[in-house]
């Protein structure tokens, strides 16, 4: 069941990957990349309840406080002002 | 008293995370909770008598309730516009005043608007929202007011004012 | 039980992941792009945690799982928020069928 539930999560992450390859301005590719970045704790979840060890959703929570400070700063980028602000 | 709630909400969190009572376990969280409240006591100012007094809670609770019909309703709306092939979307961005004072309250509906069917906050600036409608009904300021905003507004006023 | 209930609930979480992955390559500009796949994965992965508590019940991974789906309750539509904003301050225009767009209005 799960291998089928992966696959599906694969192919979100291919439509994703689609998504920075052809992204005509760089705020579409800045989308796809938090999106992925969400996409990985389900990733995380399933490898939790497949193997029974918790030490995955560690993996799970890090990732997606990383990935939320990731898009913060990559906006504060696209937006072209310093951090100070 | 405002350090003491910080304290628990702290504690709280920590055991819930490593969920043992194992005795070096509570220990090093007390640690690590105490550290927390002495260096950040300042910047986070909680008033515990708001947070824990049981009419505001009832209210919040009955908020994340009428949300998450909300929120289930516009995955739908918004499944049905992606696969339907003739793209049945006209976007804007409209002007939308509220009435909230508190800086919670705005991030708490800013955050609920962005989750709700077909709209996505942009900025806010003063005491009105910009918000991107991806299906425009109306352009006028209090219409969409009424529509967006009015289904959370008064029931956070009784939250967090 | 309660194991059924879970994949059931994993399932549709799944499949609106999938459908939010199809706004993203399918909609026309990114506003209407940034809407779709936020809510829709923001929901789909909700699921997902959900039914991973009801599997595990109440056990590390399920505590982690819930306390990992209210931080992307805060997480999620903040990021979205910071990218709209910075997308139209970056000169961004909106798509040409448009309506309106009164926060050029104003001159922000």
């Amino acid at each position: 069941m799960f291998q089928i539930f992966d696959l599906v999560l694969v192919a979100c992450c291919l439509l994703c990957f689609y998504r920075i390859y052809h992204g005509p301005t760089a705020a579409d590719r800045m989308v796809a990349i938090d999106i992925l970045g969400i996409l990985v704790v389900g990733f995380c979840a399933f490898c939790a309840i497949t193997t029974g060890k918790d030490f995955c959703m560690n993996v799970a929570l890090s990732w997606a406080v990383l990935s939320f400070v990731g898009t913060l700063t990559l906006a504060k980028y696209l937006e072209g002002k310093g951090f100070d602000e | 008293m405002n350090k003491l709630s910080l304290f628990v909400i702290a504690l709280l969190t920590w055991l819930s995370l490593t969920w043992t009572l194992n005795y070096q376990d509570v220990l090093a969280g007390i640690a690590i909770s105490l550290s927390i409240t002495f260096l950040l006591g300042d910047i986070y100012v909680i008033n515990p008598r708001k947070i824990f007094s049981p009419k505001r809670m009832f209210w919040f609770l009955y908020s994340l309730l009428v949300f998450s019909v909300y929120c289930i309703k516009a995955n739908f709306i918004i499944a049905y516009r992606v696969l339907h092939p003739g793209l049945l979307i006209s976007p804007g961005i409209v002007k939308v005043k509220t009435e909230m004072m508190s800086p919670l309250g705005r991030a708490f509906l800013a955050n609920y608007i962005t989750l709700t069917p077909g709209t996505l906050t942009v900025d806010i600036e003063g005491e009105y929202l910009y918000i991107h409608w991806i299906y425009v009904m109306t352009e006028d300021v209090e219409r969409a007011t009424g529509i967006i905003a009015g289904r959370f507004e008064s029931i956070l006023k009784r939250v967090f004012e | 039980m309660n194991e059924v209930i879970g994949l059931v609930i994993i399932g549709i979480g799944v499949a609106f992941n999938l459908l939010g992955c199809i706004g993203l390559v399918r909609l026309p500009d990114v506003y209407n792009r940034l809407q779709a796949s936020t809510k829709c994965v923001t929901l789909g992965t909700w699921s997902i945690l959900l039914g991973t508590f009801l599997i595990c019940g109440f056990t590390a991974i399920g505590m982690k799982a819930i306390l990992c789906g209210v931080l992307i309750a805060f997480a999620s539509p903040t990021a979205a928020h910071a990218l709209a904003r910075g997308a139209h301050k970056a000169g961004i225009k909106l798509w040409e069928r448009s309506v309106c767009d009164k926060y050029e209005e104003d001159g922000k």
